[in-house]
C-alpha cells in the first residue's frame, strides 16, 4: 500500500501497539533548553530514575541568553539560575550541553540542522513548539509539554495518537520580493491558526522544491502556527548538499547507507493524504501581520480589516481586541505606518539566508534615524558564516545593532523587548499580545520586508528596494 | 496524579478566539526551575495593570470569577507555545475544566497530562453555553468524566469526548511515566533492532 512520508517514518518507530494505549512512539534525538526542562529533571530525581539515551539527547541555552557582551556573567539572577540549572542536571544526567561559551551555542532549532544532528527520517522532539523546523530535511519534528520531556528522557520513547495528514502543495514561482515567509504567513491567514489542529502537514509542489534548506526550514517552522504540530518536505537533493560535510552526519559508507535510504522517504506514487491545501506562489505578495494571531496577516498593500465585516461575534469581538491592543484603524493602509524597532532574527528568519536578505537591502543603506534594528544571528556558526561574508559590516554601517546568539526579541526574556506602545517590524513568530514585550506591538514579517521597514522608519514594502 | 472526580461548579466565560498560552502565563515567567506559585501569575497582563492592580474589568477579579473551576473560552484555546507552565497555572489557579470548541494539540496533552480536563463541544452548544453564563452568572455546570458528559441545569447531558488512554488515567490516577517504564521490554527489544541514527556524544 503506497504510503506518505509521515507514514513511512512513523510506522519505523512504532515500538509497540498495546491495548487500550496511544502508539509507542521512539525518538530519534530529543533537543532540550532551559526554560522547559528543569521541572523535568526534577521529576527524575524524584523518582530515581537516569537519562535512558543521553547519547539521543542534547542541550543548548537560547530563550534567556544575553545577545550583547559581555555574555557571561549573565546579569539577570533568575536567567542566570536557569541556565546554571540547565548545566548542572546535563552534567548530573551525563548530557552534551552547547551553552553560552560554546562554540556551537544557538537557537536549538538552529543547531539541530546546522550541526546535521537533524537528519530525514528520524524522530525529533523539543519542549518547543518550534520544532517543527526541523521538518524541513525530511525528519517527523514536533514541540512536547515538560511532562513529556521527562518521559523521553526517561524512556526515549511517547505514547502518541496518529496525527492526520495534510498535503500542502504550493506550485508555481515567488516574484521578486516575495519569500518562504510570505509562504508561510500566507498559509497560516487562509487556513487559521487553528486551522491544521490535528495534522501533519507535508509540502509539496515546485515552489517548495525551489527553496534552499534555511527556507524550508521558515516554512515548517511557523506550521505550528496554523495549529499544526508538525510540518515537512520530502528530502531531495537540496537536502543531502546540505547535510554532507556537516560535523554530526554520516560519512563514507555511512554516508552512502544513509543516502540510500533517504532516498525511500518520498511519499508514494498514489499515497493518499486526509486533506489536501493548495496554493499558488506567484500570486504572493510581501505579508504582514496587523493583529495578535499570527493568522491576522494580510498583502502588505492591504488595507486593515474591518471588524465590522466579521458574522461571527466572538470572531467580531477578538478581532476588534487585537485592534484595540495595535491601535491601528480598520480600513486604512499598514504601508507607511511609523516602526519603532525591527527585529531581525529567531528560529524563524536567524539563519544565513535570512540574514543576506537583509543584507541585500541594508547594503549601503542607513537604518532611519526613528528605528532600533536589532540583528541577532540564530546560533554562533550562523554568526561565523555571516562574518566571513561580511554582513556584519554591512548591518553596522546601516547603523543596526549586530548582536550575540539566541532567541531575544522573539520572546523577550533576556532583556531584548519592545517598551509598551512601540511598533515593531519582526521576523519572528509570534504577534500574540506582550510576546515581545509588555504592550509591544508586533508587525511579523520577512526579513526582507523588516530591512525594507528599517530603512524607511516605517512598514515599507520590500519590491521597492530591490 | 489523584483521580478525577465528578464536580458541579459555576463557570468563568472568557469569550475570545485563540487564547494563546503567552496570555495565560507571559514568558516572562518562565524562568521558574519549579512548578509552584504559577496560579498568581495566570493571565497576568489581562489581570493586572502596569501597576500591578488588579483590572476591575477583567472577569477573574470580580466576584463571579470566585470559586469557578470551569473556564469557558472561544475556539483554539491554548494555542501558540508548548510551555506546560499554562496548565500548571489555570489548576494552581483552581480550574478543573476548560470548555471550547477546538483546542491546540499540545495544550490539550499537557492538561491531561495534569488534570485538567479539555472539554470540546459543538459550536452551537458552546453559543448556548456563553449565553446561559450571561443570563445566569450562577448557572452551575456538571463535569462528569465517566460518562464523558456535561450536565447543564435543564438537564440535558452534552456528551464529550476524550482520549480513551488519557480518560483511564485521569479516572484511575495511572501514572503515564510508570506505565511505560513497565514496558521496557518493548523499548529494548526496539533498541536492538533499529542501529542509533545519530550520537550526540561524537563528534
Amino acid at each position: 500500500m503506497p504510503r506518505t512520508i509521515f507514514e513511512k517514518i512513523w510506522d519505523a518507530h512504532v515500538v509497540a501497539e498495546l491495548p487500550g494505549a496511544p502508539t509507542l512512539l521512539y525518538i530519534d534525538l530529543h533537543l532540550i533548553h532551559e526554560v522547559t526542562s528543569p521541572q523535568a529533571f526534577d521529576g527524575l530525581r524524584s523518582r530515581g530514575l537516569r537519562v535512558r539515551r543521553p547519547d539521543r539527547t542534547l542541550a543548548t541555552a537560547d530563550h534567556n541568553v544575553p545577545t550583547q557582551e559581555p555574555r557571561l556573567p549573565i546579569a539577570d539572577p533568575i536567567s542566570a539560575r536557569q541556565v546554571a540549572q540547565l548545566e548542572a542536571n546535563c552534567r548530573e544526567f551525563g548530557i552534551p550541553c552547547y551553552s553560552l561559551g560554546s562554540e556551537r551555542q544557538g537557537i536549538v532549532h538552529v543547531i539541530g540542522p546546522e550541526l546535521g544532528l537533524t537528519q530525514p527520517g528520524m524522530t525529533i522532539v523539543c519542549g518547543d513548539s518550534h520544532t517543527a523546523t526541523h521538518g524541513a530535511l525530511g525528519a517527523l519534528a514536533f514541540g512536547i509539554g515538560t511532562s513529556e520531556v521527562e518521559m523521553v528522557l526517561a524512556t526515549q520513547c511517547l505514547l502518541q495518537r496518529k496525527p492526520k495528514t495534510c498535503q500542502v502543495c504550493i506550485e508555481g514561482r515567488l516574484g521578486p520580493g516575495v519569500s518562504a515567509k510570505d509562504i508561510i504567513l500566507a498559509l497560516i491567514a487562509r487556513i487559521g491558526t487553528g486551522g491544521g489542529t490535528g495534522y501533519v502537514f507535508e509540502y509539496t509542489g515546485s515552489a517548495v522544491r525551489s527553496l534552499s534548506m534555511d527556507e524550508r526550514m521558515t516554512v515548517c517552522n511557523m506550521t505550528i502556527e496554523a495549529g499544526a504540530r508538525a510540518g515537512l518536505v520530502a528530502p531531495d537533493d537540496t537536502t543531502f548538499q546540505y547535510l554532507a560535510g556537516r560535523p554530526f552526519a554520516p560519512r563514507g559508507a555511512a554516508w552512502e547507507a544513509a543516502l540510500a535510504s533517504w532516498q525511500q522517504l518520498s511519499t508514494d506514487e498514489g499515497a493518499s493524504y486526509d486533506r489536501v491545501v493548495t496554493m499558488d506562489a506567484s500570486r504572493l505578495e510581501p505579508m504582514i501581520t496587523f493583529g495578535t494571531s499570527p493568522g491576522m496577516g494580510i498583502p502588505i498593500t492591504a488595507p486593515v480589516p474591518d471588524p465590522a465585516q466579521t458574522a461571527d461575534p466572538i470572531e467580531r469581538e477578538s478581532l476588534a481586541k487585537a485592534l484595540a491592543y495595535m491601535a491601528l484603524e480598520p480600513g486604512k493602509p499598514l504601508l507607511g505606518h511609523p516602526v519603532d524597532v525591527v527585529f531581525i532574527g529567531s528560529c524563524t528568519n536567524g539563519r544565513l539566508a535570512d540574514l543576506r536578505a537583509a543584507a541585500r537591502i541594508l547594503k549601503g543603506r542607513k537604518v532611519s534615524s526613528r528605528v532600533r534594528a536589532l540583528i541577532v544571528p540564530g546560533s554562533e556558526g550562523v554568526k561565523r558564516e555571516a562574518e566571513a561574508e561580511g554582513l556584519d559590516e554591512i548591518f553596522r554601517a546601516a547603523g543596526a545593532e549586530w548582536r550575540q546568539p539566541g532567541c531575544s526579541m522573539c520572546i523577550a526574556m533576556n532583556g531584548d523587548q519592545l517598551a509598551a506602545g512601540q511598533y515593531a517590524v519582526s521576523t519572528s513568530n509570534r504577534n500574540f499580545e506582550g510576546r515581545q514585550g509588555k504592550g509591544g506591538r508586533t508587525l511579523l514579517a520577512s526579513p526582507l520586508t523588516a530591512a525594507a521597514s528599517a530603512v524607511a522608519g516605517a512598514v515599507a514594502d520590500p519590491r521597492m528596494f530591490l | 496524579m489523584k483521580a478525577f472526580r465528578k464536580f458541579s461548579t459555576h463557570v468563568v466565560p472568557l469569550p475570545v478566539d485563540n487564547i494563546d498560552t503567552d496570555q495565560i502565563i507571559p514568558a516572562r515567567f518562565l524562568k521558574t526551575v519549579s512548578k509552584e506559585g504559577l496560579g498568581e501569575q495566570l493571565f497576568y497582563d489581562w489581570r493586572y495593570d502596569a501597576e500591578g492592580r488588579p483590572r476591575a474589568d477583567f472577569i477573574l477579579n470580580q466576584p463571579r470569577a470566585r470559586g469557578a473551576q470551569i473556564l469557558l473560552a472561544g475556539d483554539n484555546f491554548g494555542c501558540g507555545s508548548s510551555r506546560e507552565h499554562a496548565p500548571w497555572a489555570l489548576l494552581q489557579y483552581g480550574f478543573r475544566a476548560v470548555i471550547s470548541t477546538s483546542f491546540a494539540d499540545i495544550f490539550r496533552q499537557n492538561a491531561l497530562k495534569n488534570g485538567l480536563l479539555p472539554i470540546v463541544v459543538p459550536p452551537e452548544i458552546h453559543g448556548e453555553l456563553f449565553a446561559l453564563v450571561e443570563q445566569n452568572p450562577d448557572v452551575e455546570l456538571t463535569v462528569d468524566l465517566e460518562s464523558q458528559s456535561l450536565g447543564l441545569p435543564d438537564g440535558r447531558r452534552i456528551e464529550f469526548a476524550v482520549d480513551a488512554f488519557a480518560r483511564r488515567c485521569l479516572l484511575e490516577g495511572v501514572d503515564e511515566l510508570g506505565w511505560v517504564l513497565r514496558q521496557e521490554s518493548y523499548i529494548i527489544a526496539y533498541e536492538a533492532t533499529h542501529p542509533a541514527r545519530v550520537n550526540t556524544l561524537q563528534p
